[in-house]
């Protein structure tokens, strides 16, 4: 038992050491983040000119072939070994390095595309996509259909070779600065709902789109309600057969849970720096008993998933397929940064509802956690999964299996 | 890198689940439960044959000088079984302890013994009704001798030797090789919570002792944090173990005309099992790096591996009752045996809150956690 690199791995290594550090500054600390120059405030200005930085790094990276390391070398990738990918993903995470927007295209239309476009559409949007000159979002969430996204009512139609696309999606991330977008329809109402799905990608800027953001408690605008008038996608644009788009939903699925990791925000190392600083009683917090105890707790949770992580870096690195357990991940890690910003917020007393530098992040956290909890798969969405999945146990009863779509109440009644 | 156990740790693994399964060790857990026997000496004697008890010993002291991480194996597979053994004293405790000293007489003496399982350790350290810290200790040692009361020691009234923690004088504490045939000791078997498991108060007056050391608190505590990861894996086999009960009565138990575990409610609650066993199970195998190579992570990774597994057993111990329904808490059904063992398991080298408190002890020392 070792967590040391085989050579081949140590040799890699070195290889991106020595590129990252000759093109990029490395972190003083851990928690040390990339600020573009030209960012103060918040908002769009803040966005746009990190969207230039994060574009700028990327393109740097797939000039030198560090782009998407596992595509194949004809899309833009390296051919690389799924634990060379680990290891530039760990030697990147030291430096002070731009990102954030180039994870939903690569890591989830990019699979897709992969496998149900044609070569010729591969040649063209994966390239661009691994540079990160063009930014791909995804479509799926509607008003009516969240975790139920099989419940879907935008509506495609066939005329000629020619779609057509009416409705609403939302909780798209990045529709705003996205160049293309991955979106499921439903092109049969009469179909049970399952059956009735189509699935295409499209040009953002087509006539019909409509973007709006939408506000969240953080205050922040990260997601977009996306209106469809009569927008047009050409038949070539379909991605899977017609009918087929819930097949081709999973595999995205599957992509976005092993995209989304851990959470950020307040961590064991903010909470316990907090309780060394904090008096309580006229102690230090971190000498009563009970702050102890929830720190322990917290301290497992964080190194659990840390060697989970491990466990599975291993099996690739012995050439064999990472297990389930990395399904736990999100919700450990969720609910962890909820109940640490809450805990570090009461540990600050009254004090934590000033807005300054030291109860900013516990703040943040606390307006934040309740999306990540949400956003990828809820909390119950991801239990189902384990307990379906990785457990085995049967699929709840569904009441709408085998129903055409059209007689299924959906929706909100209230 | 390679952070799991080899392949032949895991065909070790193997074999010692094959032959517990095949020995029923649950069902023997209920024997000694509802009998009058101490322990399970054939499943004992079995075990002996297999060469676990030699596991960790040198060749030299008739071992077969394999290393921690087979002993982390081998006891995930005991807490699966629930075994009724005096493995976790002999082995982790006294065997560790002697091994970790530089008293070459007694390994001599010793270690060839426990290999052979023809005699059993254990360590007597609590007194009163709690785990002790360094102030805590009365019982005395003098020119060779001790005297005091050690409480509820874990296979106490089984054991042939106790390795006793003792004040050794100016205000040290030192740690003592008591033979329990001697003269002045006084061995009172209790009536306890799982009685799949002895203990026993033990009372020494002007006892024969031979010391290991007149200083040992520092190798006391390390003794606990190497036991603490083998605990650990012993507790996530037991809880991995009820996960499963839970899970396949869920299936095979029809309500509302559905299987039980269709509903969101089981589900969920079998997830809830699998988060906590996964987070200790990955715990656990830091800690058996950390124990296997004596790195000075180990109080860190000990403490990390014991407060997550006692955590994992308790849940998924109590909640494979619940989900059996009444059926789980009759004395018929299993789901008790393994309830009993989680709640001694915790108990035995210290409480989930001496843990707690260890671990920040330890993350405050290192001053580095992440």
């Amino acid at each position: 038992m070792d967590f040391n690199d085989t050579k081949d791995e140590a040799n890699f290594r070195d290889e991106v050491n020595s590129w990252l550090s000759a093109n990029a500054d490395k972190k003083e600390h851990a928690k040390d983040i990339y600020r573009p120059a030209e960012m103060s405030g918040e908002g769009e200005s803040g966005e746009s000119s990190a969207l230039k930085d994060a574009k700028a790094w990327q393109a740097k990276k797939y000039d030198a072939g560090w782009a998407c390391l596992h595509w194949p070398k004809d899309y833009g990738g390296r051919d690389a070994t799924p634990m060379e990918r680990v290891i530039w993903g760990q030697e990147e995470s030291k430096f002070k390095v731009p990102g954030g927007f180039f994870e939903i295209g690569q890591g989830m239309a990019g699979p897709v595309l992969m496998l149900y476009a044609t070569e010729e559409q591969k040649k063209r949007y994966l390239p661009p996509m691994a540079k990160g000159e063009e930014i791909w979002c995804q479509l799926f969430s509607e008003p009516g259909a969240g975790s139920d996204l099989a419940g879907i009512k935008t509506k495609a139609e066939l005329d000629g070779d020619t779609w057509t696309i009416n409705g609403q999606k939302v909780w798209t991330s990045g529709a705003h600065y996205s160049d293309y977008g991955i979106i499921v329809t439903r092109s049969d109402f009469s179909a049970p709902k399952h059956k009735g799905l189509t699935y295409f990608f499209l040009d953002m800027k087509s006539p019909g789109v409509e973007v709006r953001p939408i506000k969240q408690i953080t205050g922040g605008a990260n997601f977009n309600e996306v209106y469809f008038t009569d927008v047009k996608i050409p038949d070539s644009q379909r991605l899977g057969e017609i009918g087929d788009g819930w097949k081709v939903s999973l595999t995205t699925l599957m992509n976005e849970r092993l995209a989304v990791g851990d959470a950020s925000g307040v961590d064991f190392q903010e909470i316990f720096e907090l309780a060394k600083d904090q008096d309580f009683n006229g102690d230090t917090a971190i000498s009563n008993g009970a702050v102890r105890e929830k720190l322990a707790d917290w301290y497992c949770e964080q190194s659990g998933l840390k060697y989970t992580k491990m466990r599975n870096i291993s099996a690739l690195s012995q050439g064999s397929t990472p297990g389930p357990e990395a399904s736990i991940t999100k919700i450990v890690s969720a609910n962890k940064l909820q109940d640490i910003a809450n805990y570090g917020m009461d540990l600050m007393d009254n004090a934590s509802i000033a807005r300054d530098e030291e109860t900013a992040i516990f703040q943040g956290s606390l307006l934040g956690a309740p999306l990540i909890r949400i956003a990828g798969g809820t909390d119950e969405v991801l239990k189902n999964i384990i307990a379906e999945q990785v457990l085995g146990m049967p699929q709840d009863i569904r009441v709408d299996k085998n129903v055409p779509f059209n007689e299924i109440p959906t929706g909100s009644k209230n | 890198m390679n952070f799991n156990f080899s392949e032949d740790q895991l065909l070790m693994k193997e074999e010692v689940k094959k032959l517990l399964d095949k020995e029923n060790s649950v069902k023997r857990n209920r024997n000694v439960l509802e009998g009058e026997e101490k322990f399970d000496k054939e499943l004992w004697n079995q075990l002996v044959q297999m060469g676990l008890t030699a596991t960790t010993i040198p060749e030299e002291y008739g071992g077969i000088g394999m290393g921690f991480l087979e002993l982390c194996v081998i006891a995930e597979e005991l807490g699966r079984g629930i075994a009724p053994v005096p493995f976790s004293s002999s082995v982790y405790l006294a065997t560790t302890a002697i091994l970790n000293s530089s008293n070459e007489d007694i390994k001599k003496e010793f270690l060839p013994k426990l290999a052979s399982g023809e005699i059993i350790g254990t360590f007597a350290h609590s007194e009163k009704t709690t785990f002790p810290s360094e102030s805590g200790i009365s019982v005395a040692a003098k020119s060779g001798k001790i005297t005091g009361k050690k409480v509820a020691v874990p296979d106490g009234d089984i054991a042939n030797f106790a390795l006793v923690s003792a004040t050794s004088g100016k205000n040290k504490i030192g740690l003592y090789l008591v033979d329990l045939s001697a003269d002045g000791v006084e061995i009172d078997s209790l009536e306890t919570f799982d009685p799949s498991r002895s203990h026993a108060d033990i009372s020494f007056k002007n006892t024969p002792a031979q010391e290991l050391s007149a200083d040992a608190w520092e190798d006391i505590e390390k003794l606990l944090d190497q036991s603490a990861v083998l605990f650990a894996f012993e507790q996530v086999g037991g809880a991995e173990a009820a996960m499963n009960q839970a899970k396949d009565y869920a299936m095979g138990r029809y309500a509302f005309g559905r299987a039980i575990a269709s509903f969101q409610a089981i589900k969920h609650k079998v997830a809830d099992m699998y988060i906590s066993l996964q987070l200790a199970r990955s715990n656990c195998y830091y800690g058996a790096w950390a124990l296997s190579n004596d790195a000075p992570e180990l109080p860190t990774a000990a403490a990390t591996a014991r407060v997550s597994a006692t955590k994992a057993f308790y849940e998924c111990s109590k909640e494979n009752i619940q989900t059996h329904g009444g059926m789980g808490a009759t004395w018929e059904f299993d789901c008790h045996l393994f309830y009993r063992r989680a709640r001694l398991l915790s108990s035995n080298i210290g409480s989930q809150g001496i843990w707690k408190d260890k671990l920040i002890t330890s993350l405050e020392k290192s001053n580095s956690p992440t």
